[in-house]
């Protein structure tokens, strides 16, 4: 079960982060777009604190840091607040902010707030977090003989805030108050008028009143202790030896927590989801699987969790969030669950720009964001699939592109939790904002873009398996013939009892072919059949059956499957391939399959084209796959 | 001692003398009360231990440190 305090939606630092932030300032250009792309990292306490060095050392060198947007942020905490304030500038860059702070002295929050010279009055903040806790505000004792507690914390706060409000002419960040698991009475404590419980519950309601009523922020880190749990939250090792706020290793978590608040302050809160559809609305693959297929709706637990998300989805555009969609599949293919399926709670008119087309997602995700004349980080994506999700991320660091768990009932979880929809209000004109794009589901006019992904392909590990049909291999060989329709060149179906005989087949070459990269194994996802032929008077093979599985697609599979295929037609003595596009409703995405690998058009009848390649021109070429 | 040396030249970073058993805070610039709470909380979260507040007397030099994590380290 993932944990809130593991951050488990962001991607894992790259092996070379260290170097890449020391190196930072060296750059001509571009110093906060690389700011930001290295803080969207998972980053332990030690990676947080040497990226927030090489923050300074860039603003000191006078580099913009654009597109960040600076925040000065006041601290006054009753504890050893400097292992925090030393991850915030990472976290803050994360949701788009370049953060100086300036903390106040240990314990010293009347003091630094009612001093006019103090460091945090005279530094021309943006805004102050009043960082303080139970012990601070006398809420660690049970007041049980009648006196007031909680008024008496609440005057004691107003009047830190008034001063900061009054001094260094800021708003203040007020912080809730997590509630210690020191319960006197147990299961009785919330009956107890002067309980540590009902003092504090009293006393964070009353603190949002006074954020309300000063307009002010709040940090809700009471929430946030609730979700790390308050037997973590409150280490008393650490607070006793070290004066620390809570424990060190929900630093990162609390970080993040005031980052997202810091961004939404200064409107950088995403304000579009874009919903890849295969897998990540609803189970399977709806170009295979059909609309019987997928797996959506009551009864199942993964049919379930889909709906889970689709709700999530539908709750967020309820509070002004734009819903996109981008899928790789034809899309009338796409559209049909939405229009068609019972199950759906997601609806087309649901969706301000619904992009379902074979064109890679950045170049989709481009479109999106100009339809809606939004900048691209405003953009959240949900897709399923990690490899895509690299890609996107090389192509447009700006979107943010949460790492999603194997089992879609996580996927809830991770989009709430990665706050990407920060907000410091909610209004009438919020609520209406969805609506206020056209809800047409249109589609967005969209052109591949030639990119540079570096050495993003090279990057994936990716490492090819062929072999021969066998025993092993048929019954899933079978499937892949009977079930795949999209990316399939002939749509020929053969039974498993015809693929086992052709196992023995001598005058076919057969190959079943698997893939792995540093994700995963992907397991089977080619399948191909040669036959024997002649091509003007010479030696050919005939293709008879090129498929494989669409997750793969943009990966180079299709060019070493040829390679492969070529390398054994030579040493058979074989001088042409043949290749053959057979249309069908589905399998349009590889009309130009043949022609894209160098094939020549033989002929074209009725839709159906006949291509060949002649093996003595053909050169095999540098692959970022390593065969096995 | 490899990892301890590797988490003081990251916290000090304008520190270049040598790191090994005999050094103390005082021959290190910026290595005050703070830095050694920041310290022992890096050491808790590199080695995966958490020191008891008994066992939490400021060491004398980095060797007594390494020899506190080797003890910690021994008891897992």
């Amino acid at each position: 079960v993932p944990s809130f305090r593991d951050l488990p939606w962001l991607p894992s630092a790259p092996a070379d982060f260290r170097e890449r932030a020391r190196t930072l300032g060296k750059a001509a250009s571009g110093w906060g777009a690389a700011i930001q792309h290295l803080a969207t990292h998972k980053l332990d306490a030690r990676a947080a604190a040497t990226l927030g060095k090489a923050i300074v050392r860039c603003r000191t060198a006078g580099h913009s840091l654009a597109p960040l947007s600076a925040f000065k942020l006041g601290i006054l905490s009753s504890a050893t607040f400097d292992l925090v304030a030393e991850q915030l500038p990472a976290a803050a860059a994360r949701h788009g902010v370049d953060l100086t702070t300036v903390t106040g002295e240990y314990d010293q929050v009347m003091q630094e707030s009612a001093n006019p010279a103090s460091d945090i009055n005279t530094a021309n903040l943006d805004a102050c977090l009043i960082a303080v806790d139970h012990r601070w505000l006398r809420l660690d004792r049970p007041a049980l003989d009648g006196s007031d507690p909680v008024g008496a914390a609440l005057t004691q706060l107003k009047a830190a805030g008034d001063a900061v409000t009054q001094n260094a002419r800021c708003p203040v960040i007020f912080q809730t108050v997590p509630v210690p698991p020191l319960a006197l009475f147990g299961n009785y404590e919330r009956r107890v008028a002067g309980s540590l419980r009902t003092q504090i519950e009293d006393a964070n309601r009353r603190i949002v009143d006074l954020a309300i009523e000063t307009g002010g922020y709040v940090l809700d880190a009471a929430a946030l202790a609730e979700r790390v749990g308050t037997d973590a939250w409150f280490d008393p090792v650490q607070w006793l030896a070290y004066k620390l706020p809570f424990a060190a290793d929900i630093i990162p978590a609390y970080a993040d927590t005031l980052g997202r608040l810091l961004g939404a302050i200064r409107g950088k809160a995403r304000k579009c989801l874009v919903l890849d559809l295969d897998n990540t609305v609803w189970g399977g693959v709806i170009g295979d699987d059909g609309m019987d297929g997928i797996k959506i709706g009551q009864g199942s637990a993964v049919g379930e969790a889909f709906l889970a998300i689709q709700q999530l989805a539908l709750d967020l555009r309820a509070r002004g969030v734009v819903l996109a969609a981008s899928s790789k599949n034809n899309d009338e293919t796409a559209r049909a669950p939405f229009r068609d399926h019972p199950d759906m709670l997601l609806r087309e008119s649901d969706f301000a720009v619904f992009q379902a087309n074979w064109i890679d997602k950045a170049s989709n995700l481009e479109a999106i964001a100009k339809t809606l004349n939004i900048g691209l980080d405003a953009l959240v994506l949900l897709d399923d699939n990690p490899a895509e999700r690299a890609q996107l991320r090389a192509a447009l660091p700006q979107v943010a592109v949460p790492e999603l768990p194997d089992d879609p009932a996580l996927f809830p979880w991770t989009l709430a939790s990665a706050g990407y929809f920060e907000s410091v209000a909610f209004s009438q004109e919020d609520q209406a904002r969805a609506g206020s794009y056209a809800s047409d589901a249109r589609r967005a006019d969209v052109m591949a873009q030639s990119r540079d992904l570096g050495d993003y392909l090279s990057s994936l590990d990716m490492k090819i398996g062929f072999a021969p049909f066998d025993t092993i291999g048929r019954q899933r060989i079978a499937q892949l013939i009977n079930k795949s329709n999209q990316f399939n060149l002939t749509t020929r179906r053969y039974t498993e009892a015809e693929v086992a005989a052709l196992e023995t087949d001598t005058s076919v070459f057969t190959l079943q072919v698997r893939l792995s990269d540093k994700f995963g194994d992907l397991g089977m996802i080619g399948v191909i059949i040669c036959r024997p032929a002649t091509h003007n008077g010479a030696k050919a093979w005939d293709i008879d059956t090129w498929l494989m599985s669409c997750r793969v697609l943009g990966r180079k599979v299709e060019d070493a499957m040829l390679a492969r295929i070529a390398e054994a037609a030579r040493a058979a003595g074989i001088a042409t391939l043949i290749g053959r596009y057979l249309p069908t409703a589905k399998n349009n995405m590889v009309a130009d399959h043949y022609a894209k690998l160098g094939f020549t058009l033989l002929e074209e009848k009725d839709g159906a084209r006949t291509f060949a390649l002649l093996l003595a021109s053909y050169e095999t070429p540098e692959l970022p796959l390593t065969v096995l | 001692m490899d990892k301890v040396a590797a988490i003081i030249r990251d916290m000090f970073e304008d520190y270049d003398g040598p790191v090994n058993d005999a050094l103390t805070a005082e021959q290190v610039p910026d290595w005050d009360s703070l830095a050694q709470v920041k310290l022992m909380v890096a050491v808790e979260s590199e080695f995966g231990i958490r020191f008891e507040s008994r066992e939490i007397n400021e060491p004398a030099n980095v060797g007594e440190l390494v020899q506190m994590i080797e003890k910690k380290l021994a008891k897992k």
